[in-house]
């Protein structure tokens, strides 16, 4: 038990304290530059609800929401292939699907703003793709009414909220992949034969098996991907320019530039309030999920 | 014509799809390609916009990114938290690991609640955190103290944030740990702390070896946390390229990112040998 100390003792100094700080600063106010004074005040908790406040939470939720939805379904296929794989390629496929996510977050986001700028490859590739479908155009003599336009338009990704998705897919897509592969890899594959000897279709037999049967993995796949989306600060800082500001963006300015810790502690707590109730409505639909299985 | 299909693909070997096949692949490229244009373009031969136009081979970027000292000192900054914070990352780990898997005590589920908190709560609450504690309390370590110690307070953030993961790495080859082996040392007349430095250390040995390689490539990795509790002369080398990326482009950001690359390459190979080296033993 001589180890209890150490551990539980470094969690609440370094991990506990710092938080039940920030928990008080929550209630004060600024008095000075420097200063700040708890006077147990709601109103850095009101702030929040300031329509501009409102529309940072709804704009993050929303780009984390549908950044998982896609991550979710650029896995499931991906997941697939690997579940179903040679015991030989298998750990080489996971390989393949884990190693970005050992390369560091910030070099990785940077590599995305080089591709995504509006002279950067992922434009070369859509102007060489309209080259072509234009090309094809002319082929077949629809040439002279610019059906696609006059010339080629850069698709502009940085500073909008489609580049900050891009990014939030391609960083946290390994992330889906892992919990979905594990609940495929542990699939009794014997009713799937089954529903195919039954006559089912491949597409029946995936939407009726396959799809409830992994149901669990998905949705692991989807907290842990939505959960540390939401909270992302690199990725919408650099890819979203300013413009397409999450939460964390928000709670930076505070501490940094805008010197409103009050106010940025709030924010922090109510971040980690959502975390939470995500977590916990998880953790109690698994349970109900279990005790029925059980009944 | 469908049967004939599925005759070629059977109902489980979803690898064999052309269709699967070829989304597998794009992802792939997807996850890629983004890496391979920088480390293609850090060698590119641009001062203005490295990252647009090709302009012929040079490696001169590398040898800009090897005699910029302010990059130099940022890179052996990071290297040394990554060492220290491991340290005491794996330590403190394997005690939390140990606490978990021998002993049973009132409150332990919150205990492990606790242990898994800084794994799941956002990044930006604890950097934040963090950083309001080492302000207004007195950890205050002056900027000018000498090396290893002006980096006090970000090694003090890593510990916090990896000492977890570790934990649960260990835990997880803990919990194949065979207890007869423990009962029969200690019928052959082994002290607690024999049993403990003899048969259970041993044991956890690989667990120790692949949480240190994932506290390491953590720490390496972090960037929210770092940024917010390093000061002004204790850069790292993520928050020394999160400033070169917002003021300037420069190309020496695509040699020394490729430096990164390679280094984090290197150690998941390393942790991949011990991981498989864990299996064999099992």
């Amino acid at each position: 038990m001589a180890f209890f100390g150490p551990t539980a003792g470094w969690l609440v100094l370094f991990f506990f304290v710092p938080l039940a700080i920030i928990w008080v600063y929550s209630f004060g106010e600024n008095i000075s530059l420097t200063e700040i004074k708890t006077t147990w005040t709601l109103d850095n908790y009101k702030r929040l609800f300031q329509p501009a406040i409102i529309s940072l939470f709804w704009r993050s939720l929303w780009l984390s929401f549908i950044s998982t939805i896609i991550c979710i379904m650029i896995a499931y296929p991906v997941a697939m292939v690997i579940a179903t794989s040679s015991a030989k390629a298998k750990p080489w496929l996971l390989l393949v699907i884990i190693l970005p996510f050992w390369t560091n977050l910030l070099i990785r986001t940077y590599a995305l703003l080089n591709i995504l700028g509006t002279r950067g490859r992922l434009n070369d590739l859509l102007e060489w793709l309209w080259n072509l479908g234009d090309g094809t155009l002319a082929l077949i003599g629809l040439g002279g009414y610019a059906l696609l336009g006059d010339a080629f338009q850069p698709v502009k990704f940085l500073g909008n909220p489609s580049g900050v998705m891009i990014g939030l897919v391609y960083v946290y897509l390994p992330f889906a992949v892992l919990p979905i592969y594990s609940s495929l890899e542990r699939m009794d594959r014997n009713l799937l034969e089954a529903s195919l000897d039954l006559g089912a279709s491949q597409w029946r037999t995936f939407r009726s098996i396959l799809l409830p049967l992994s149901i669990a993995g998905i949705s692991t796949a989807a907290i842990i991907t939505f959960i540390p989306m939401l909270g992302s600060f690199l990725i919408p800082n650099l890819l979203g320019r300013g413009q397409v500001d999450m939460i964390a963006n928000v709670i930076e300015r505070q501490f940094k530039s805008a010197n409103d810790w009050p106010f940025g502690s709030a924010l922090s707590l109510f971040l980690l309030y959502i975390t939470f109730i995500i977590l916990a409505v998880q953790a109690f639909a698994s349970m109900r999920k279990g005790g029925n299985r059980d009944g | 014509m469908a049967r004939k299909r599925r005759d070629r693909a059977g109902p489980f070997e979803y690898s064999r799809k052309l269709s699967l096949r070829i989304s597998f692949l794009l992802a792939s490229i997807f996850l890629y390609a983004p890496i391979i244009v920088l480390i293609v373009f850090s060698f590119n031969n641009s001062r203005r916009g490295g990252n647009v136009i090709w302009k012929g081979f040079t490696t001169k970027y590398y040898g800009k990114a090897f005699n910029n000292d302010s990059l130099i000192e940022a890179f052996t900054n990071t290297l040394a938290i990554a060492f220290i914070s491991t340290i005491f990352a794996v330590l403190l780990g394997a005690m939390t690991a140990v606490v978990l898997w021998r002993f049973r005590f009132p409150f332990k589920p919150v205990f492990e609640g606790m242990v898994a908190m800084p794994i799941v709560i956002p990044e930006i609450c604890m950097g934040v955190s963090l950083a309001v504690f080492f302000s207004s309390f007195g950890l205050y370590v002056p900027p000018e103290s000498p090396f290893p110690l002006n980096l006090t307070n970000i090694i003090l953030a890593h510990i916090t944030f990896s000492f977890p993961f570790a934990a649960m790495i260990i835990r997880t080859r803990l919990s194949n740990f065979n207890r007869e082996m423990e009962e029969a040392a200690k019928d052959l007349g082994a002290t607690e702390f024999q049993v403990f430095r003899d048969i259970l250390i041993p044991h956890m040995k690989p667990g120790l070896i692949a949480g240190a390689l994932l506290a390491f490539t953590l720490s390496l990795d972090d960037f929210v946390i770092t940024f917010f509790t390093s000061g002004p002369n204790t850069v790292t080398f993520p928050v020394k390229v999160y400033s070169m990326v917002r003021f300037s482009v420069t190309p020496e950001i695509n040699a020394a990112s490729t430096i990164l690359i390679l280094i984090t390459l290197l150690v998941t190979a390393l942790a991949m040998r011990f991981q498989s080296f864990e299996e064999g033993d099992k």
